[in-house]
């Protein structure tokens, strides 16, 4: 008897065909080489929470990504928050076998890595760093899934416009304060650029730049207060943010709100934890975590699981996306060659991802260009989103209540 | 009434001294263990970093106040400051100079790793109640933590004034300092006295570190610069002069004030070395010190 097969039965067949097709690329693909990603983030020196932060995102990715059948192998490295261990790092890591590098936080750290990178030819994607003269150099093997100092300073900048608008309460003039390292020094310079571009209704009465080590804000909190400034604006880090706001608390220097305009700092727990009711009302204009997308809730449960007592904040999204950049880009070259995995990640289009934005794309420059920023105010200690109007879970509070009026 | 602007310079200078009395305690330290032992203790801001630890785990563990702890503090670190002398440098003593900094600079950075393996590198610091409390008068606003940090400093200033001035021990550490062969001569035990005095040195930088924790985070990494700043304030009092450690300790801690106010304030470290060199320049033995 000739067995005919009925239409059912192929349709049958060619799914567990393709099933197992699929099945044996996942297979094949999973013993491949693994991709060793050398990561590198500030995890002692005066970045040094913020560097562990990184890290936890890197281990992060990594565990999912082998979940989902890419072998990431890290060698995790410290650049000691300074640029000339970074790039040390980098070059030991180089050596000892990296195919591709990420990190490292900071910009003139990111800076010193880069060069490396090029220098070798390996690819290297930062995770966070906003000196837009990094992208600017026309390197072939840097890409970077963070937004410059002038994408910041735009995004961070417009939302102020809309929260006086929204609130109906414009300040006049305004004092700003910023650390004096490189990313402080891009900042600055894109606000300088930005303010009358963004018709920004306010004007700037003093600018006040530390040392980023300052272990004392109170002469530079003296001078902000000095200048009588409506509003006060500061680009810090996490220990200075701390210092800043004890210091404007112990000083009486009630400006109508304290705005951190794309810095670090006012969204980290221990920023929130240490302060604790004088953390509440600062914003922090940043790229955030969307809380609608599925990603971001699979991460974060996988996160709050390996580390119960850390925050999933930017710091580890952007970490985790880097590495989730790498495994594509790998995934796609099949190769673990400079040449295919810098070709791979030309090509990057990642609409499944972890941050609010459009899809990571690259320009010629190897910078993501999809990026957006929310306005996140500190309410019942916890970083929540107040602008755009579409994402946000509150309304903004503006002016902030004095420091003695929160009970 | 004084004026805003006047009202801001005084609360500038005001904070700046009340900081440098501070450093003057710290300083104090170093300046007493030179001007007796003639040894520079480059393991200075690690033993007040160390101590600042260990008041961030009492006040953590038991809930000890800073000031509560600093007596207890300051007695830890004077047996501990005896101890080191007595076991490893009095046999220093007479070596070359370059061989007393090896081995300070070693207890230097095994201070350092010890922190840093038992406490991580984060920033910490102590939770209080008056953290945020200030006071004023007449418009002048003052940190209330200052205010408690830069008495307890003048405490020990006074505390230690008294004991080298008034105690039969104080004289006798005098006497070793003024002339060691002549200690010896009318009996003294030098290498006892030398051991309380490096004792001593240790209590007031403990002493200090436990009054610090109340104005800034400890670090491990900071302990290097406040050997640094510790060494500019004792070049520029003058080296062994505990008055010269008091007004180097002033001078410092309202220089960083006024130039971090008048200038630009991520210059005022700068402003300190500024200080140094032309001290140097000008008077080498610093202001109050005695020509070599």
């Amino acid at each position: 008897m000739i067995y005919r097969p009925t239409r059912r039965a192929v349709g049958r067949g060619a799914i567990a065909a393709g099933a197992w097709l699929a099945a044996g690329t996942r297979r094949s693909f999973a013993q491949a080489p693994a991709l060793k990603v050398g990561v590198l983030s500030p995890k002692s020196g005066f970045l040094a929470l913020i560097g562990q932060g990184c890290q936890r995102g890197f281990d992060l990715a990594a565990a999912m990504m082998r979940d989902r059948g890419t072998r990431i192998e890290l060698m995790s490295a410290d650049t000691e928050s300074k640029p000339e261990v970074a790039r040390t790092q980098a070059e030991k890591l180089i050596r000892d076998g990296a195919h591709m590098l990420s990190g490292a936080f900071d910009s003139g750290q990111s800076a010193a890595i880069a060069q490396v990178a090029e220098q070798h030819g390996v690819p290297y994607l930062i995770n966070i760093a906003a000196d837009p003269k990094i992208t600017d150099q026309g390197y072939k093997f840097v890409f970077r899934n963070f937004p410059t100092a002038p994408m910041l300073a735009t995004g961070a900048l417009t939302l102020i416009k809309d929260l006086f608008e929204t609130t109906g309460k414009t300040p006049k003039t305004a004092v700003l304060m910023i650390i004096n390292d490189t990313f402080g020094q891009a900042t600055q310079n894109a606000f300088n650029v930005l303010m009358p571009k963004l018709g920004m209704p306010f004007r700037v009465v003093e600018t006040i730049t530390y040392d980023p080590q300052a272990r004392d804000l109170s002469v530079e909190v003296a001078k902000a207060k000095a200048a009588g400034a409506d509003l006060h604006l500061c680009v810090t880090r996490l220990n200075d943010g701390i210092l800043m706001v004890r210091e404007m608390v112990k000083q009486r220097y009630e400006p109508m709100g304290i705005i951190s305009p794309g810095a670090p700092g006012f969204y980290e727990r221990p920023f929130i934890k240490t302060l604790g009711k004088y953390a509440e009302y600062c914003f922090s204009n940043n790229p955030w975590i969307s809380p609608q997308l599925l990603l971001a809730k699979s991460a974060e449960a996988a996160f709050t699981k390996m580390f119960p007592d850390d925050q999933f904040d930017i710091t580890v999204g952007f970490s985790f996306e880097a590495i989730m950049i790498a495994a594509d880009a790998y995934k796609r070259a099949g190769s673990t060659s400079p040449a295919a995995l810098v070709e791979a990640l030309r090509t990057t289009n990642i609409s499944d991802r972890l941050m609010i934005g459009e899809p990571i794309r690259f320009d010629d420059k190897g910078q993501n260009v999809g990026n957006k920023l929310a306005s996140l105010q500190i309410r019942n200690g916890k970083p929540t989103v107040v602008l755009p109007t579409a994402d946000a879970e509150a309304k903004p509070v503006f002016p902030m209540p004095g420091w003695s009026q929160r009970g | 009434m004084l004026s805003q602007g006047a009202l801001t310079y005084v609360n500038i200078v005001v904070a700046g001294l009340l900081t440098g009395c501070v450093y003057a305690l710290m300083a104090l330290g170093l300046s007493v263990i030179f001007g007796v032992i003639r040894i520079v203790n480059f393991a200075h801001g690690e033993m007040m970093v160390a101590a600042m630890y260990a008041v961030l785990l009492l006040n953590q563990k038991l809930g000890v106040d800073p000031i509560v702890a600093l007596p207890v503090i300051a007695a830890v670190s004077f047996a501990a400051g005896y101890g080191l002398q007595r076991g490893f440098i009095n046999r220093y003593i007479a070596r070359p100079e370059h061989e007393q900094f090896l081995l300070l600079l070693a207890i230097a950075i095994m201070l350092t790793s010890a922190t840093l393996m038992a406490f991580g590198p984060d920033a910490r610091n102590v939770q209080l109640d008056y953290a945020y409390d200030s006071y004023e008068f007449h418009g002048i606003l003052v940190d209330k933590v200052r205010v408690l940090a830069a008495f307890g400093a003048i405490a020990g200033v006074a505390a230690l004034w008294a004991f080298f001035r008034f105690s039969r021990t104080g004289k006798a550490i005098r006497a070793c300092a003024d002339n060691p062969t002549g200690a010896r001569v009318v009996g003294l035990n030098v290498e006892r006295l030398y051991a309380v005095t490096f004792g001593i040195g240790t209590a007031c930088v403990g002493a200090a570190g436990a009054l610090l924790l109340l104005l800034v985070d400890v670090q491990p990494y900071i302990a290097a610069d406040y050997t640094l700043l510790a060494f500019i304030i004792v070049i520029v009092g003058g080296l062994g002069s505990m008055p010269g450690a008091l007004i180097g300790g002033l001078l410092v801690g309202v220089s960083e004030a006024l130039s971090g106010f008048l200038l630009v304030p991520s210059l005022k470290g700068m402003f300190s070395f500024g200080l140094l060199i032309a001290v140097l320049l000008i008077r080498p033995q610093g202001l109050l010190g005695r020509q070599a």
